[in-house]
């Protein structure tokens, strides 16, 4: 990738993630840092990458351990943020859940 | 497995996949800042990740497909299954724990590159230039610190680690191994062909150094710090997409790089802390001084008298602390609540923004609960209805209600915002005990004229309050 193509992407990359951010009220402050902590797990592909062309078997064990460890923060991050996103209700949701049950 | 296409076209399938994983990532952030659409924010990134990890098969001349295929399931089981069974109120260890793993995979990245720079022949090494070898470096520097330096903080907030280890001379310690390690990685960056050893050593220091700059920090300055890491992890990842020349990577972990900082920094700020004095000074130990100078009495109250005066009150806000979370009393404190909303009761919830152990997250405990967010507020929100409230009803919180904050220039909390609980015209306050809080300092609160406590464990206080309120009629 051209050095100053990438600059760019990295310059509008750190603009978006500070707006979306900085409108985010404080009681979504943990999910929040959960749904970020998930999007990062895009490691996971990295370290596909990173195994798919492992040639020795300590590559291969470091990769292996890289594609367990992105795994896992993609997968956990996701569990754990849509477990606290899908509690929050306003009065009204709470009232039509319970007429439903 | 991605053999049956041309390379040209697989690539650009994939190129084309990152692009709106890159999206879906920013879109489903941007749904994540309001609770009406949180929930759907998570699931869009979640697609997004779900493409960007099948359209990565497609890679061309990649192997170990069957490995590849059991590290995915093994880390993705492991992680679906304690994800699902984690309690509410252990929630930042395990964010704090999946952080960790995201910087140990960006420091994985990085090793096996820079191993295979090490085992090439001379001019095949060359093919990295200086730069790229200069940004997996720091990406494996960031990412290996963020790693041990995570779950050293999953352990401390999980109890397993209970001691914070300090010595003298610690910082400077600590800034020996930085130079150490950005020596050794600025000679891997200038030789272009380093040996296995230094890479090894390389690695070693830079997990030390994760260790010893989180051992001496304590527990409550815990999110501060679980928030940086998660920054750092975020500029790991991105370091690494540079070296693999994966765009989803850079912009996933730029945008969680900037919004980190952002988020760590808010955070630092509702806790009347520095970043600087989060990660080189303890808290809570040394020379707080209990502050002196309380005039009054600690006044007492029964929970048949206290439940009378909040049914026939108009206004009550509630002020929930940790203690009310580790007494698992939320769900009754909800059901007192819904009583007095059926008498015509106005309840409020205020959420300091520190109250639980990381910002925000009493409000997922008090979702947990089914209290609905639009009947909670923070503290900018509520600060100004104390003085209407007939009652604020304070539950297992302290120092975020301790007025000398606003006060006591001698005070070590001071300045930190607060929740102006003694300003509304009766307080109640649920406690233990007498003791003081997490800081130690005495709570000028507690000792108001218009301030009655009500001892005892908050989920049995809460029950007696249900009783009270009922039998008011």
């Amino acid at each position: 990738m051209e050095g100053v193509i990438a600059l760019y992407i990295v310059m509008l990359a750190a603009f978006a993630g500070y707006e979306v951010i900085a409108r985010v009220p404080v009681i979504l402050h943990t999910p929040l840092m959960s749904g970020s902590n998930f999007v990062h797990g895009i490691v996971l592909v990295g370290a596909m990458v990173a195994l798919g062309g492992a040639g020795t078997p300590l590559e291969q064990a470091i990769g292996f351990i890289g594609v367990v460890l992105g795994a896992g923060n993609a997968v956990g991050g996701y569990v754990v943020t849509e477990r606290m996103l899908e509690m929050f209700r306003a009065s009204g949701d709470r009232k039509k859940t319970k007429e439903s049950a | 497995m991605g053999g049956w296409l041309p390379d040209d076209v697989a690539t650009l399938l994939i190129d084309a996949s990152y692009l709106l994983v890159a999206f879906l990532f920013i879109m489903g952030l941007k749904a994540m800042s309001s609770p009406v659409t949180a929930r759907r924010g998570i699931v869009v990134a979640g697609v997004g990740m779900l493409i960007g990890t099948v359209m990565s098969f497609l890679y061309p001349g990649m192997g170990n497909f069957p490995l590849m295929l059991a590290a995915i399931a093994i880390g993705g089981g492991l992680a679906w299954w304690s994800g699902r069974i984690v309690a509410m109120t252990d929630m930042p260890q395990m964010i704090a724990l999946y952080n960790g793993m995201g910087g140990g995979a960006a420091a994985a990245i990085a090793a096996v590159e820079l191993l295979r720079m090490a085992s090439a022949q001379p001019d095949a090494a060359a093919a990295h230039g200086p730069v790229v070898t200069a940004l997996a470096a720091a990406g494996a520097f960031i990412g290996s610190v963020s790693f041990s330096g995570s779950l050293i903080a999953f352990g401390k907030l999980q109890g397993l680690i209970r001691r914070s280890f300090r010595f003298k001379g610690q910082q400077f310690v600590n800034l020996l191994i930085v130079a150490a390690t950005l020596a050794i990685g600025a000679s891997v960056v200038v030789a272009g062909h380093p040996t296995t050893q230094t890479i090894v050593l390389f690695f070693a220091l830079a997990l030390l150094l994760g260790v010893t700059m989180t051992l001496p920090i304590g527990g409550a300055d815990m999110p501060v710090v679980i928030s940086l890491y998660n920054a750092f992890t975020g500029l790991a990842v991105a370091f690494e997409g540079f070296v693999l020349e994966n765009a989803a990577m850079i912009i996933a972990g730029i945008v969680v790089g900037s919004a980190g900082t952002l988020l760590t920094q808010l955070m630092a700020k509702a806790m009347n802390r520095s970043l600087g004095n989060v990660l080189f000074s303890g808290f809570g130990e040394g020379e707080v001084a209990a502050g002196g100078g309380v005039t009054g009495s600690l006044k007492p109250i029964e929970p048949s008298d206290a439940g009378v005066m909040m049914a026939f009150a108009q206004k009550v806000i509630v002020v929930p602390g940790y203690g009310m979370a580790v007494a698992q009393a939320q769900h009754k404190v909800w059901e007192l609540c819904q009583l007095l909303i059926e008498k015509g009761v106005m309840v409020r919830f205020a959420i300091h923004p520190v109250a639980g152990r990381m910002p925000g997250h009493m409000n997922v405990l008090l979702a947990e609960a089914g209290v609905p967010y639009d009947l909670i507020s923070d503290l900018d929100e509520i600060n100004a209805e104390f003085e209407t409230a007939d009652v604020a009803l304070v539950i297992g919180a302290n120092d975020v209600v301790n007025p000398v904050a606003r006060t006591d220039k001698g005070s070590p909390i001071y300045g930190m915002p607060i929740l102006n609980a003694d300003k509304a015209k009766n307080v109640l306050v649920i406690k233990r005990g007498q003791g003081a809080g997490f800081s130690g300092i005495e709570n000028h609160l507690f000792y108001l004229d218009n301030t009655r406590m009500v001892y005892g464990d908050a989920q049995k206080v809460a029950g007696a309050l249900i009783h009270a309120v009922k039998a008011a009629g």
